[in-house]
């Protein structure tokens, strides 16, 4: 009646399709969840594209916010208008990882006579971890200009620029010094029982783990900031959320907006997906 | 003059007495053995003549010269003085042979050039030749642990401190790091180890010593502690220890 061999292929090792009997059971159960999954999107997109135009105004938003017309007008303009940001963004990031690595250092210094330097480290974070960006934006943007510079040294460029660097330094700092903390005591004592001095710890042995431990976070970082060039527009430069108004007004039309939202997109998904990959592939090393 | 001599060490974390007043002497090419339940103090004691702790009381001397004087650079001392550690402390982010490089680099000043072929030799020399380009994280852990020996070694160390550096190894590894301080002990190095393996102290120590409650409750030869223990606490130790 029953059948020995099919029993103890049944039980424990491989059937016919070369797999076990977890094997079967994992692949089923995948196989179930995808079909879920598939079945819940569509229902979600289904009510999506169904019910948003059913609603009263949405033939007015699709006119002023999705007008394809007005976007291929717009998108050779707001990608120009992109640049402005792609180069505030890379004048601005170097100056904030090396600005926020100092004041992270200046606040773990031991010596009494570096002492005003700790001070000045912590109440920098303070200030500019304390003041919205936009407050921090205008204040130098409007304000060291006012004092008459001549030209260059009026230009909204360097002040705005300055005052994102400021800001980020404040939390790219905190960020280092978190970093700074990760590494173990055990290897601390390692490079001292070698005779290496404090300084040789921290630049050869400590701030190469703590930097590297810290890249996800500071990636980002990163991503906040290229976003965050925008609000010089506030202040003057003509980058692309600025251009993206002065199309909304030209054309009353809002699409502009939604076209300088893609770009940003276009750039910001792939960032977060590699610091997400990053982060993902560092908790991996740690277990 | 004894190599290294303590006197009255006392280390105090907050209220916890850690280290009671310890004295020892180490001759040079002395290998002393530290045993003691976790707690009684072996660490710390090694920590503190590497001068990584501070002491509150007492005096360290090195070739009797005073190492334990508040205030003088620790610097110099700890270059005399190698230490392994349990966890063997690799630094993650260098090859072995960069690990090894690093402070006779930084502190005695010497080029990358300069030091390869000792260096190598060295390598060679602990069966690690072959491992000299590997990150720490691709070596087994008695071959991470027997580079941190070569590290310790390449400053030239005239006492070497090891803080129970085989507690971390599988069984079959512990065998590798012993014969490696027995091949040093041949070599003459003046060695202080804290130690769990009862069997390398009775075989290759030159004295024991038992430590409890932060204080050396009896120190010997091997033969005379292991097989005549004449304190209490030592027999009732050395009984769980040895079962």
């Amino acid at each position: 009646m029953a059948n020995p061999n099919a029993a103890g292929s049944n039980v424990a090792g491989p059937n016919a399709a070369g797999m076990t009997r977890r094997e079967r059971y994992e692949a089923q159960k995948r196989r179930r969840g995808m079909v879920v999954a598939a079945i819940s999107t569509l229902f979600v997109v289904v009510a999506l594209v169904v019910l948003v135009p059913m609603t009263p105004g949405w033939e007015k938003v699709q006119k002023s916010f999705f007008n394809g017309a007005v976007l291929a007008k717009s998108f050779p303009k707001l990608l120009e208008a992109f640049k402005i940001n792609i180069m505030i963004f890379a004048w601005s990031a170097p100056a904030i990882a090396i600005l926020g690595l100092l004041i992270a250092l200046a606040r773990d210094v031991k010596s009494p006579a570096l002492f005003p330097l700790k001070i000045f480290g912590a109440v920098f974070t303070d200030v500019f971890r304390g003041v919205p960006v936009i407050l921090t934006v205008y204040l130098i943007g409007f304000g060291i200009p006012g004092l008459g510079l001549p030209r260059p040294w009026n230009s909204p460029y360097i002040w705005g620029s300055l005052a994102l660097i400021l800001t980020y330094s404040a939390y790219v700092a905190e960020i280092f010094r978190s970093g700074i903390d990760s590494v173990h005591h055990s290897q601390r004592s390692a490079a001292l029982s070698l005779g290496l001095s404090e300084r040789q710890v921290m630049r050869d042995v400590v701030l190469p783990q703590a930097i590297r431990n810290v890249v996800p976070s500071q990636m980002n970082m990163l991503i906040a900031l290229q976003k965050d060039v925008s609000l010089l527009s506030f202040i003057g430069p003509v980058e692309i959320f600025r251009q993206a108004g002065v199309f909304k007004s030209l054309l009353a039309n809002f699409t502009p907006y939604v076209g300088a939202a893609l770009i940003f997109l276009i750039v910001t998904i792939p960032a977060t997906r590699y610091a997400d990959y990053l982060m993902a592939r560092q908790s991996r090393e740690r277990r | 003059m004894a190599k290294l001599e303590l006197r009255g060490v006392v280390k105090r974390f907050g209220q916890v007495t850690v280290c009671d007043g310890i004295s020892l002497d180490v001759e040079k090419g002395q290998t002393v053995c530290l045993i003691g339940a976790s707690g009684a103090g072996k660490s710390t004691l090694l920590r503190c003549i590497n001068l990584l702790e501070p002491i509150e009381d007492g005096e360290i001397f090195l070739d009797g010269e005073d190492i334990s004087v508040p205030g003088l650079d620790p610097q110099g001392v700890r270059a005399r003085i190698g230490m392994v550690f349990q966890s063997y402390n690799l630094f993650p982010h260098m090859t072995a042979l960069e690990n090894v490089m690093l402070a006779p680099r930084r502190v005695h000043g010497k080029s990358r050039a300069q030091l390869l072929p000792e260096i190598e030799a060295l390598f060679q020399s602990f069966d690690l030749g072959d491992r000299m380009h590997n990150y720490p994280d691709q070596l087994s852990g008695g071959q991470q642990q027997r580079v941190a020996i070569v590290r310790a070694l390449a400053m030239h160390p005239e006492v070497i401190l090891f803080d129970e550096i085989t507690s971390a190894l599988d069984p079959q590894l512990v065998g590798e790091v012993l014969d490696v301080l027995l091949k040093l002990k041949k070599q003459g190095m003046t060695m202080i180890l804290a130690t769990h393996e009862m069997g390398f102290a009775r075989q290759a120590a030159d004295k024991v010593c038992f430590l409890k409650d932060g204080q050396i409750i009896e120190e010997g030869a091997p033969k005379e502690l292991f097989d005549a223990p004449k304190r209490a606490e030592t027999k009732t130790f050395l009984a769980r220890a040895l079962k």
